[in-house]
């Protein structure tokens, strides 16, 4: 395998939009590093690669690479992405979205998504919160934790959105956290590779609005707790599920084949189209004949 | 009859079809919905035929946003609803305004509000389609009257949207959708297909958000070469996000000049008989084909009465009608709603000429003896 850390990936971005709006010790840079050093490993052309955004702080990560950049509506991401990719199959569509925007708003599109098993890839920037709108809970908010809108607790039990994207039909599933940063481009490259429905959900550190409110104001303490809550797929496998309450999977989580949505839509414009070629054909023939 | 034309018998979903088709479109994307459902059925099964693409999406948020992304990547797409679907597209076609991204909207009016009367007629969304998305914003709202007319302002929708890069909106009502009418389908090249305008300068000097005197840019499409940056977010000339009270207004200023300046191109309207009338009839859509046999009727019996029909009601007609205003002494509006592009009439003619209104809600359409009726009244 190609080494895929420490890549300058300067050339991906528009350094003319930087410094980003992100808050210090936001976790999101590191995400879109990741990102681009998956996009650095595969050597893709600028210009056939997509990115999509919602709303929310990962939203304007769009806007700070040098790719076909889009950065649509509250939860659309993945709809628009759908558009782009079925209108124009040779290009890469990378989504990249937030907890809130991915699994609340956009949560009907994103398992739909999966289940057509579009050839999209989706990088979900996960940390906890609403942080644009500076702290409000999220589907995937902890049980118990802080927010705003929960200032006794969250009420609610948060999503898995892994296993909610296995069960959708994605066909590639995989996590990894901003402390477990070496990890990141590989998932990534993985994902993009896979021709199907992919999905990388990044734990990411919101200290700001998150951690102030949850006892890890400091960005540092917010790394430690991912390190410490994050499990392996062998740990996962052997530990009792009380063990592993509130820790979460990282690596690949779920690789499978399915028929990817676009290639079979093509497949199915081929046929039709052999079907009218041919029908035309006896027309002709006939008229031929009748004349 | 030339034996080399077609004739086809079709309904005004059908007729959307085949003009859509006609104009080049590729992509569509929709949710089902009564009374649009068959454009979408119909295009299912031919946009394969043709190499395009088709797909149900999870709901009409989806369905627009597909769309416009379809449309970012090049397509001529397109989507068909009614009330229920058009409402929820309404923040996304504000981001087709602001983000300059063509497509059709085809909405098929149905009684609302709410599930409101799922089968039956009505021109409730007469409004919304002009203000359904928050904030200031222009585009351009087709109404057809007859099957032929749905063929060709379907065209004519796709070659709107291409040239001004707005969402256009083609609104169509129950009865106009569901009626078999003769449609005489055009020859290829019969009628000029407009494309989008493409940038001719290098991807390095490129601005994507740069208007030349038109006021509409050269938007490249996703994949050529060009990288740029789309959002829904007030952007300036290079596409980013901009702060800049200036730049933000200049923008939203020539979003709404694009259409106001052109308005003369856009609008199209047809008048018959209004020359020495005293009663003007206007309506739009079913209602105008009521509205035509009633002014037929008072003609017959001695009365002067013409009738003006707008085919495009937004940007509304306002000077054309406040011309023709002068000779009458009434206009009689005629609307399947409880009084919506009445207020546009009253506000062209100032209170100048009497304005009276015959509006329907039960999901009936407004017959020809109603504007008789009406029309009596006026001569009495």
């Amino acid at each position: 395998m190609k080494k895929m850390l420490g890549r300058d990936v300067k050339k991906y971005l528009r350094l003319d939009k930087l410094p980003h709006i992100w808050c210090a010790g936001c976790g999101n840079g590191i995400v879109l590093r990741g990102v681009l050093e998956a996009i650095d490993t595969l050597e893709l052309d600028k210009n056939k690669v997509v990115v999509v955004s919602g709303i929310g702080c990962s939203g304007r990560s769009a806007g700070y690479v040098d790719f076909n950049t889009l950065h649509t509506a509250h939860g659309r991401a993945i709809p628009f992405a759908t558009g782009i990719k079925l209108a124009r199959p040779e290009l890469i569509v990378l989504v990249l979205t937030g907890d809130g925007d991915c699994a609340a708003i956009g949560g009907n599109h994103f398992i739909h998504a999966a289940r057509r098993n579009i050839d999209i890839t989706v990088i979900i920037f996960n940390n906890s919160i609403y942080g644009m709108t500076s702290g409000q809970y999220s589907p995937l908010t902890p049980h118990s934790a802080k927010a705003t809108t929960a200032p006794y607790g969250n009420m609610e039990q948060s999503f898995d959105l892994c296993k909610l994207s296995i069960n959708a039909g994605a066909t590639y599933v995989a996590r990894a956290t901003t402390f477990h940063a070496m990890m990141i481009p590989e998932l990534v490259v993985n994902a993009i590779l896979n021709p199907g429905f992919s999905v990388v959900e990044v734990i990411t550190a919101c200290p700001t609005y998150y951690g102030r409110l949850n006892k890890m104001a400091d960005p540092i303490t917010m790394l430690e707790h991912q390190k410490n809550f994050a499990v392996s797929k062998k740990q996962a496998l052997t530990s009792l599920p009380v063990e592993l309450k509130g820790r979460f999977q990282i690596g690949e989580i779920s690789h499978s084949e399915a028929p990817e949505y676009s290639r079979e839509y093509q497949k199915l414009v081929n046929l039709v189209h052999r079907h009218k070629l041919l029908k035309e054909g006896n027309k002709n023939t006939r008229s031929f004949k009748s004349v | 009859m030339n034996s080399s034309e077609q004739y086809l018998f079709l309904q005004g979903n059908e007729a959307c079809v085949e003009g859509a088709l006609f104009a080049g479109l590729n992509f569509f994307a929709g949710y089902p919905i009564t009374p649009s459902t068959e454009i979408a059925e119909l295009l299912a099964k031919k946009l394969p035929l043709v190499g395009g693409k088709f797909i149900q999406m999870e709901d009409e948020i989806a369905s627009i946003a597909a769309v416009l992304g379809a449309s970012i990547a090049g397509a001529k797409a397109m989507t068909a609803t009614s009330g229920p679907g058009f409402s929820l597209m309404q923040e996304l076609i504000g981001f087709a305004c602001i983000a300059e991204v063509p497509c059709v909207i085809v909405n098929v009016q149905r009684l609302g509000p709410s599930t409101g009367g799922p089968t039956t007629p009505a021109q409730g969304d007469v409004l919304q389609s002009r203000w359904g998305t928050h904030g200031d914003h222009h585009l351009i709202v087709l109404a057809p009257v007859f099957a032929r007319g749905i063929y060709n302002m379907t065209i004519r929708a796709f070659n709107l949207a291409e040239q001004f890069r707005v969402p256009v909106i083609l609104l169509l009502d129950e009865i106009i959708a569901h009626t078999r009418e003769k449609v005489r389908i055009s020859k290829p090249g019969e009628v000029a297909i407009v494309n989008r305008k493409k940038p001719s300068t290098s991807a390095e000097s490129y601005l994507p958000y740069y208007a030349d005197e038109t006021l509409v840019p050269a938007l490249a499409d996703f994949g050529e070469g060009y990288r740029f940056h789309i959002t829904g977010l007030l952007h300036d000339e290079t596409g980013f996000p901009t702060n800049d009270s200036a730049k933000r207004e200049k923008l939203l200023e020539r979003l709404k000049n694009k259409i106001e300046n052109y308005k003369k191109e856009i609008i199209t309207f047809v008048t018959e008989d209004v020359e020495d009338a005293n009663v003007l009839l206007f309506a739009y859509g079913a209602t105008a084909r009521s509205a035509l046999r009633a002014k037929r009727d008072a003609r017959n019996a001695g009365m002067k009465v013409g009738i003006m029909i707008p085919t495009v009601i937004w940007p509304f007609p306002e000077e054309e009608l406040k011309v023709l205003s002068e000779k009458v002494n009434t206009i009689i509006v005629g609307e399947m709603n409880q009084g919506q592009l009445i207020r546009e009439v009253e506000r062209a003619v100032c209170g100048k000429t009497r304005v009276k209104g015959i509006f329907k809600v039960s999901g009936e359409p407004i017959t020809p003896e109603e504007f008789s009726s009406a029309i009596e009244e006026v001569y009495k």
